[in-house]
């Protein structure tokens, strides 16, 4: 489980990189989303793996470490707030310039 | 002694409205508190107020009044009290405003912690609230550049002299174990003693020399002057720059004594008056003559605090006295020169004491204590400085008394500058003004310090002698030598000597055509400023080269940068050994392995896909259920229910931006730079993978014990999650739900008047389908209740049970948007006012209040408490304050995810519309 678990966050660190360095902002958008994903795993998996059970102390263990979900929970919502920031400032560029193009020069490159 | 804390925030609050009435006000109430304690310091007692501020450093919130503090706290607020009421007169009506008032207060009552202060650390705070609040006043005339480079200018001497100075205070508690002023200074010998003392020596004096504009930091002095002159009468005369003058004295019986002392101080002391008295003699500036010649005359404090004998400290305190007296006057009446005439330059002013002879005499006066002119001030002053530069040893009890009366001959010369050039000589010609006496009561401030300077002058043993010894002998923390006031002495040396610098100066005034054509030869390569400014912009052009050089413009350059040297951190970790996993990993299942390989199909789609950009928003949300389940699987269900809401908010945000944008991308990236990036991101995806499997299979334990063991005896919960994010670290959550609504604002405000383009048809350019969905409309109206139903329950059951605030605001958000999508902007907010942003505002608002709630019981901000009620039908029911502090997070959350999607959705109605 650990093993697949650590290759999923590969996949997703690699999905979200590649992404984050196309020259297009909506792209940069989607690799920040998955980079976003894999960085809640790698938080949750910070405090060990624990399958089918939950951090409710009524029930009986073993529990889970609660403090990672904690955290990953307000990074989610957190998450989502850099999300829309993202989007606005990509239609603020779109209204000033007139395309999403991450950088003015050609290639998308430095001006 | 309270009322120094009190003065503070009660000045800059009530500074507001009617601005120089209350400022007089606050300024008044101090001198009336100065005056209830003064009876107590004058019998003797050391009054100590001490509150513990962070003790573990030794910063305590510690207080004294003593004879020196006393001293200079009534200068601090009676010169305050006089030039409050004459900056009233002087500044114009749309300057005289509170800003002004409150930087003068926030100065008056920095300085007064200053002087009071009992610790050395806090001394210090106060000292760089000096630099601050006198930068603002520099600076107070923004719109005028040589404002804005004087106020730079002083605040880079100053505050990099108050860094010295911290280096220094830090070095003298390490020697002495204590920050508090009683120990230090009763450890003289100890740091006297110490293999530090010249350096701390050193860097103490650094921060007295560049507060008090000692040779060679004189120069901000000077540009300062470009403050309005009532701050310059305040601060660059009478009360600052005299707080490197007050440290020295206060420091005085812990510093003084050594060989360094007698050098570094007196010699600065001595360079600094004569050469700074050279230079006020070539001032065209009525304001800059004043600056170098408060420069010269600190010099000559400085001179009698380095000779070491306690009657050149008496004599020092002493000048302190009648230096802020005369000076202080001088600069008004400069001021009211140049308020009436509209010039300070004295190529044009002449004749003068023909339109005022009232403030001409005045000046004269106040000048002629500045001269040392006998039956004033600043003669007995003086007489004393003559006197003490004989009591040294062989070479210098000649050399002494020559630099003195030379030092005392340019001050006379000056002096006879200021008066001449201004009040006498032929009729002006061409002045901006008409000049005429100024109204009533700015003379007012003026006429009472001159009218001390006079009585000081002619009885001296009367009016200050009393003060002086209360001064003195806290300054030296021993018995007083024996020493009188009088205006005559008999006929002896310092009385020569003062005749002989009174005739020379007179002398020299009147042969000063010849030397200002000397004098215009060398001046300009000694320019501070210029060399100050010239190294500042040497720095910011090293800073602008090293920004070039990294940032090459672009965010890939950028983020390529910031992965590799991320990797290279994270292979550098590993080069010890490769990590030994110890824990057994646990079987991955069917589920595991599925869940696996739609996360992976889904990720490749999406880079193969990242063109056609709906499609790759479907796999990113494919992905986010892909993640959700994860959760589940992984024992975490709050966050399976929040990435699940989050995952369909985001998807709708991004549909809604998608109308906007184009809907696809053009391949722009060459084949090599994609093959460039995509080893990078194999490399950064290789490396997260192998970090992530060597941390969950490491040994180690985790604090999760704690948790799991206090959730239910602690903060009333069996869903550990929730009661870590509303109880144990809700500090954390109020933050981060602060972050949100920042976010919510942030959106609003980039969004407010923008204008995108409104697209009539779709991007395959058929028109968008009219009129809406019957079937979403009818299903969403009965959703909202229900939604409504739904959060409240994951609300109130949050606190035992998956759920709580931001899962129950994230529900009702979704709910809400439905019925956007269902009926459309303006059915939605017909019925709901969209004050979306106020709802974040008061769910952050609440959060933070049940958190200060606590502190009305005595407990820590945000502690928790949690009882039951026994309500009847639902039965036995658990409440805790956490509860509301979720209430907070509930609104915080629904605000924030409705101001930004209904922000976003709004612009699609925008273009129609228009």
């Amino acid at each position: 489980m650990e093993g697949l678990v650590a290759v999923a966050i590969g996949v997703l660190v690699a999905a979200g990189v590649y992404l984050a360095l196309r020259p297009r902002l909506f792209s940069v958008l989607l690799g920040i989303t998955l980079l976003s994903y894999a960085v809640n795993l790698f938080l949750l998996a910070a405090g060990g793996l624990v399958v089918d059970a939950a951090p409710l102390t009524d029930r009986p263990g073993p529990y889970p470490d609660p403090l990672p979900q904690a955290l990953v929970l307000t990074a989610i919502v957190i998450s989502f707030g850099m999300t829309a920031l993202v989007i606005v400032l990509t239609l603020r560029a779109m209204s000033e310039r007139g395309h999403d193009r991450v950088d003015d020069g050609p290639d998308g490159g430095p001006a | 002694m309270p009322f120094v804390l009190a003065l503070l925030p009660a000045a800059l609050q009530r500074a507001r409205v009617p601005p120089s009435a209350a400022a007089g006000a606050v300024a008044a109430a101090a001198a009336a508190l100065l005056a209830w304690q003064a009876p107590a310091v004058a019998d003797g007692q050391l009054l100590l107020f001490s509150v513990p501020w962070v003790p573990h450093i030794g910063l305590d919130f510690a207080f004294r009044l003593d004879g020196l503090s006393l001293l200079f706290a009534a200068l601090i607020v009676g010169i305050g009290l006089l030039v409050i009421l004459y900056a009233h007169y002087y500044l114009s009506d749309e300057d005289r405003n509170g800003r002004f008032f409150a930087y003068l207060l926030l100065f008056m009552g920095a300085m007064l912690g200053v002087v009071t202060a009992d610790n050395l650390l806090l001394l210090l705070v106060f000292w760089e609230l000096t630099s601050l609040s006198s930068f603002l006043l520099i600076g107070f005339w923004r719109g005028s550049a040589e404002a804005r480079q004087g106020a730079r200018l002083a605040l880079l001497v100053t505050g990099a002299g108050g860094l010295a100075l911290l280096a220094g205070v830090v070095l003298i508690g390490d020697i002495v174990g204590s920050y508090s002023l009683g120990e230090v200074l009763a450890a003289g010998d100890a740091i006297r003693g110490d293999d530090r003392y010249p350096l701390l020596l050193a860097l103490v004096l650094l921060g007295a020399f560049t507060k008090s504009a000692q040779f060679p930091f004189h120069f901000w002095l000077p540009h300062a002057m470009a403050a309005p002159t009532p701050v310059s009468a305040y601060l660059h005369s009478a009360t600052m720059v005299k707080a490197g003058i007050f440290l020295l004295m206060r420091l005085w019986p812990a510093l003084a004594g050594s060989e360094e002392w007698f050098w570094v101080v007196g010699g600065t002391g001595l360079v600094t008056m004569i050469f700074a008295a050279y230079v006020a003699l070539f001032q065209h500036d009525l304001k800059g003559l004043l600056a170098y010649s408060t420069v010269s005359q600190l010099g000559l404090i400085t001179l009698l605090l380095g000779l070491g004998t306690p009657l050149a400290e008496i004599a020092a305190v002493f000048h302190v006295i009648n230096h802020a007296a005369f000076k202080a006057s001088l600069f008004m009446a400069a001021g009211i020169v140049d308020h009436e005439t509209g010039t300070r330059d004295m190529r044009r002013l002449s004749g003068l004491a023909r339109h005022m002879p009232y403030t001409a005499t005045l000046a004269i006066v106040a000048a002629s204590a500045m001269a040392g002119v006998p039956l004033l001030n600043g003669f007995i002053s003086k007489e004393m400085f003559f006197a003490e530069t004989f009591a040294l040893p062989a070479p210098w009890s000649w050399v002494m008394p020559l630099a003195a009366t030379l030092g005392g001959l340019f001050s006379v010369a000056y002096s006879a500058r200021f008066v001449h050039d201004v009040f006498f000589g032929g009729q002006a010609r061409d002045l901006p003004r008409t000049p005429h006496e100024p109204p009533r009561f700015m003379r007012v401030p003026v006429e009472i310090l001159v009218v001390i300077c006079l009585l000081v002058g002619l009885g001296p043993g009367l009016i200050v002698e009393p003060a002086l010894r209360l001064a003195a002998s806290a300054l030296l923390q021993g018995p007083l030598p024996a020493f009188s006031l009088a205006l005559w002495h008999g006929l002896n040396l310092p009385v020569l000597m003062s005749v002989v610098a009174l005739a020379g100066g007179i002398a020299l005034y009147l042969a000063r055509r010849y030397l200002w054509s000397l004098h215009a030869e060398t001046a300009r390569a000694l320019s501070g400023k210029r060399i100050t400014e010239s190294t500042v912009t040497a720095l910011s052009a090293a800073s602008t080269w090293l920004h070039g050089l990294i940032d090459r413009g672009g965010l890939r350059l950028s983020l390529v940068a910031l992965l590799l040297v991320a990797l290279a951190a994270g292979v550098a970790g590993f080069l010890p050994g490769p990590p030994v996993p110890t824990k057994v990993p646990l079987p991955a299942g069917l589920a595991g392995w599925a869940g696996f390989a739609a996360l992976a199909c889904a990720a490749a789609a999406t880079v193969v896909l990242h063109r056609e950009r709906l499609l790759a928003v479907v796999c990113v949300g494919v992905i986010g259920l892909v993640v959700s389940l994860a959760f589940v699987r992984l024992s975490a269900p709050d966050l399976a229910l929040t990435q699940l809401l989050v995952e369909v908010i985001t998807v709708l945000l991004l549909l809604l931006a998608m109308y906007f944008l184009p809907q696809r991308s053009p391949r722009e990236s060459s084949g090599v730079r994609r093959a460039v990036d995509a080893f990078i991101a194999f490399l950064a995806g290789a490396g997260a993978a192998v970090l992530a499997w060597a941390m969950m299979l490491a040994p180690g334990e985790t604090l999760s014990g704690f948790y799991l063991g206090q959730a239910k005896p602690g903060g009333g919960g069996y869903n550990v999650v929730n009661v870590i994010l509303v109880d144990f670290r809700a500090l954390d959550t109020l933050g981060e739900i602060t972050v949100l609504g920042i976010a919510a604002f942030a959106v609003v405000a980039i969004l407010d008047r923008i204008e995108l383009p409104g697209r009539p048809l779709d991007w395959d350019g058929r028109p968008w389908p009219a009129g809406r969905s019957l079937l979403l409309e009818v299903l969403s109206r009965p959703l909202l209740p229900l939604a409504l139903l739904v959060s409240t329950y994951l609300l109130l059951r949050g606190h035992n049970l998956p759920g709580g605030g931001f899962i129950a605001g994230l529900v009702t958000g979704t709910a809400v948007l439905v019925q956007y999508l269902g009926h459309g902007n303006a059915w939605v907010e017909a019925r709901l006012p969209p004050r979306y942003t106020s709802v974040a505002a008061l769910g952050i608002a609440l959060a933070a209040v049940t958190g200060l709630a606590s502190l009305a019981f005595g407990a820590p901000f945000l502690t928790s408490t949690f009882g039951y009620l026994d309500w009847p039908v639902v039965g036995r029911f658990e409440v805790a304050s956490a509860m509301v502090f979720d209430l907070g997070v509930y609104l915080a959350v629904v605000g924030v995810v409705l101001s930004v999607l209904a922000t976003i959705g709004r612009q699609h109605n925008a273009p129609e519309a228009g």
